[in-house]
């Protein structure tokens, strides 16, 4: 019975994520460019919010300085791009490479003693911090002055991964599903469990058996692999790399903003934070500009994220799932709480 | 007849408290013994040394022949320890069921396999109908039980019982103890610790008596009980056997 | 040359004492509350506008700004405590984490609404006096600026090891628990922990006036600044504040001397990175997080 069940529920959850993106792939067919270009941003940061959800949300491990990741995989495609005019394909390889040991690396440092919990947060703010001085005084990697990538030719070239903003609007989507689907794949293995374990209780986990010290490096160096992938394709979107702005603490917000608001740990949350809160944070912008009112949108995103902690601390994503469970809807959305992946 | 574990003069200090005090015996397979002691005799902190979550000040525990005192806790259980915490440490955003999965997969990667041991983990304590409810949803003995089905998934040889049946009803109880049993008769050795004389007397075919961080008397539990060294800690103590 | 040398030193030092109020309320209240205020910075940058205004406004000497920004700052973090952070004591460090997030921006952004965006230098007669001593001469303000800072700091460890508050205090940052047991207000104490925490940031922040020029910018500076000081001191430890400041400042006076100005605002960072590869809790860190 209860196997039933789940494959009913199973088929729900394929048909609700394949609409979903059939929808967004509709929305890259036929929206005008400025919807473009500000999908193109929340899809990238679904996908960013997805790596650091991952190490958060299922593997327990905050990171405060996902900027530093963003920013290895932004500089190893534009570094190889700009400077050797190699594709990006290959820099998008050595920034998940680059950054997935740097992310290893300060994950050994930090629990080789097991120097645990906020410890290792601001580690990671740190290193951030140090990379992006660094980079600023960098001239090779253009200093303060950024990284320009040449404006691109007007046609699409798979090989170079160049086009136009309509393909990366593709681009992104495609890494936003690729991100869904590989948060689903892993929460499902054997390393979600344990993950898992690891997150709710470290201590009762290495009493089960699991090697709490290698697997935090693990889910580590894989979300920072995932957040320099994110990062190189940011910056071909961007046209540019600025040390201040790819690596800089802001960035690191920006990454956790979608998650938290969208639901920790969920599936779908990094998708569904980043929908609600970048085009708020677009508008109070806009709205600060023109009213010159330079801290508007810090304000507004100051408030909504407070209040997402203090009235909905699990997110949006998991209250919707409640609305529409208590409303009596069909079974569709709250198994994709990537939580309860056995019920 | 092996012996599987071997405690020797094992201390432990936190600051001046000497928690536990040159403390030696060994466990023979496939046999169930028994750690008694009032409150605050050092019984959890043995355990704790014995499965590697500290380390002694002085001593060695050795399991199988080799020595262990040094190693962390998940090498300690992938040797074949496992241990129930006294103060229940389920994970709370999983369900019962992927709580008693998380063992197995210190021996296997595939879940299914993981799932089924987990089954029947659950099954052997009497928890299989609440596979699938949350851990807060279950009462505090359900919940020690739910400990040992998480231990019994890594597949021990030795299992270190702290007071799990605390809080059981007598019935309850017995039903334990004939799960025990079995595992026993299976080849399972167990550590458990336990207040209630009865079961001790009725699983344990020897009695370890901690007072003040110290042994007091070993023996099998017939001898222990009648020992005035330990009446004498249990009446100071305020206990009633 | 032996001057030169001297003087970096000797300036490092008393910004290091500055440094080290600054880290200090950032311990104070981890150590008691175990919350990490990541709007610190913020909390400093109110101190540097108080400072600017008090002394445009009225023209007040600069320990006259510090004291007002003590009391203003207090009275805030009182009340910040008691309205908002403290439903988010018992929750995880991440929720924590994006409380601070969002009153670090609720803060700049504040703070950009009304006063722009632009460097407010403070007109200090201060800042262009110097005193000098043997080969050592220095500005006047960074020399009253260590000067209140080391006194400030000093009356604060006296007060938390020997007035019966400043006991109940640190008994709550021993044991939590045990401090709820034997009746002490706990509610009341994180309030003023935190309201303690705050008047060191506005203080510093009041006292550095003369030397930095008012701007929101800032506070990610100092807050940075900050994390750093009491990592490399050892998070929560008191001691470990200072001694990371006055570390932080020495730094930073030599590498502005010896390396570029980027190399400079990155020693920090690099240092802590090495010190952690040796001492991973900090000088005196506390041992379980
Ligand atoms: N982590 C610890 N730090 C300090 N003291 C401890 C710690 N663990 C146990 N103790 C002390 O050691 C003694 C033995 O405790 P414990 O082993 O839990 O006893 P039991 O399980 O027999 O009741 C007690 O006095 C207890 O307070
Ligand atoms: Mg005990």
């Amino acid at each position: 019975m209860q196997k039933k069940f789940d494959r009913g529920v199973e088929r729900t959850r394929w048909l609700a994520g394949i609409t979903v993106f059939a929808v967004l792939g509709l929305v890259g067919l036929l929206a005008n460019p400025y919807v473009i270009s500000l999908m193109t941003i929340v899809l990238l940061f679904t996908f960013l919010g997805q790596s650091w959800n991952l190490m958060l949300g299922i593997g327990g491990q905050l990171s405060i300085g996902h900027a530093l990741f963003v920013g290895l995989g932004a500089y190893s495609v534009g570094v190889l791009y700009v400077r050797y005019g190699i594709s990006p394909w290959v820099g998008l390889l050595t920034g998940m490479i680059l950054a997935g040991s740097v992310g290893a690396s300060i994950a050994w440092l930090s629990f080789r003693f097991e120097v645990r919990g906020i410890y290792f947060a601001l580690l990671t703010i740190a290193a951030a911090e140090f990379a992006r001085i660094m980079f600023s005084g960098w001239e090779f990697v253009g200093a303060m002055q950024g990284l320009f990538f040449p404006a691109p030719s007007g046609g699409i070239e798979i090989s170079m991964l160049r086009g136009d903003a309509r393909f990366y609007y593709f681009v992104a989507l495609a890494l936003a599903a690729l991100g869904i689907i590989g948060t689903e794949f892993i929460s499902r293995s054997y390393l979600g469990y344990v993950w898992r374990a690891m997150r709710d209780d470290e201590s009762a986990a290495r009493a089960l058996g699991v090697r709490t010290f290698q697997h935090k490096i693990l889910v580590i160096s894989l979300s920072a692999a995932m957040a320099a992938a994110g990062g190189g394709v940011l910056a071909l979107v961007q046209g540019s790399i600025f040390p201040d702005s790819i690596m800089g603490m802001g960035l690191s917000v920006d990454v956790l903003i979608g998650p938290v608001v969208g639901g920790l740990g969920t599936t779908f949350g990094p998708l569904v934070g980043s929908l609600a809160a970048i085009p708020l944070n677009h508008l109070m912008s806009a709205l600060g500009d023109s009213l010159r009112i330079p801290g508007l949108n810090n304000i507004t995103y100051g408030v909504v994220l407070i209040s997402v902690v203090w009235f909905l601390p699990d997110g949006i994503w998991p209250a919707i799932v409640r609305l529409c469970k208590a409303i009596q809807a069909p079974p569709t959305a709250w198994l994709w709480h990537s939580r309860k992946v056995e019920e | 007849m092996t012996t599987l574990l071997e405690v020797e003069n094992l201390s432990r200090s936190f600051g001046g408290l000497v928690a536990v005090k040159d403390v030696s015996f060994s466990l023979r397979a496939g046999r169930i013994t028994a750690l008694i002691g009032p409150n605050g005799a050092g019984k959890t902190t043995c355990f704790n040394l014995v499965a590697g979550a500290l380390k002694p000040t002085s001593g060695r525990v050795l399991f199988e022949g080799r020595q262990i005192d040094n190693s962390p806790p998940e090498t300690v259980c992938r040797m074949g320890i496992a241990r129930t915490f006294q103060i229940v440490r389920p994970m709370r955003e999983m369900s019962v069921l992927e709580n008693a999965m998380i063992g197995a997969f210190s021996w296997t990667r595939n879940v299914s396999e993981a799932r089924s041991k987990a089954y029947e983990s659950l099954e052997s304590v009497g928890l299989a109908a609440k596979a699938h409810a949350r851990t807060d949803q279950l009462t505090l003995p359900d919940r020690k039980m739910l400990e040992t089905a998480k231990a019994l998934s890594t597949r021990p040889k030795l299992l270190l019982l702290d007071e799990v049946m605390a809080g059981l009803r007598p019935t309850e109880a017995a039903g334990i103890v004939g799960v025990l049993q079995k595992l026993a008769e299976g080849g399972l050795t167990i550590l458990l610790v336990e207040h209630v004389m009865r079961i001790v007397m009725e699983v344990a075919s020897r009695v370890v008596v901690l007072h003040h961080g110290a042994k007091i008397a070993e023996g099998p539990p017939g001898e222990v009980v009648a020992d005035p060294k330990v009446l004498e800690s249990y009446l100071g103590a305020g206990f009633h056997v | 040359m032996l001057s030169l040398w001297l003087n970096v030193l000797a300036s490092g030092i008393l910004l290091g004492l500055v440094y080290g109020l600054v880290a200090l309320g950032l311990t104070i209240i981890f150590g008691v509350m175990r919350v990490v205020n990541f709007a610190h910075g913020e909390m400093v940058v109110f101190g540097v506008y108080i400072g600017y205004w008090t002394v445009r406004l009225w023209n007040v000497p600069i320990i006259v700004a510090a004291a007002i920004a003590a009391v203003v700052m207090f009275a805030f973090g009182y009340l910040l405590e008691a309205l908002i952070v403290k439903r988010f004591v018992n929750r995880p460090h991440h929720y924590q984490f994006i409380v601070f997030i969002g009153l670090s921006l609720l803060f700049s952004g504040t703070l950009l609404v009304a006063f722009g965006p632009d460097p407010r230098p403070t007109a200090s007669q201060l800042s262009f006096q110097t005193v000098s001593l043997g080969l050592v001469t220095l500005d006047l303000a960074r020399v009253q600026a260590a000067a209140t800072a080391g006194l400030l700091i000093a009356l604060l460890g006296a007060y938390l090891k020997f007035s019966p508050f400043g006991r109940s205090l640190r008994a709550a940052a021993d044991n939590r628990l045990g401090g709820l047991i034997v009746g002490l207000n706990i509610p009341r104490i994180y309030a003023v922990t935190f309201g303690i925490g705050a008047a060191c940031a506005g203080v510093a922040g009041a006292l550095i006036s003369p030397l930095f020029d008012a701007q929101p910018y800032l506070a990610v500076d100092f807050t940075l600044l900050a994390f750093v000081t009491v990592i490399v001191g050892g998070l929560g430890s008191f001691g470990g504040a200072l001694l990371g400041g006055l570390v932080i400042g020495v730094a930073e006076a030599i590498a502005a001397l010896m390396f570029t100005p980027s190399m400079k605002t990155a020693l920090p960072y690099a240092l802590l990175i090495i010190i952690l590869v040796f001492r991973p809790r900090g000088f005196f860190g506390a041992k379980e997080i």
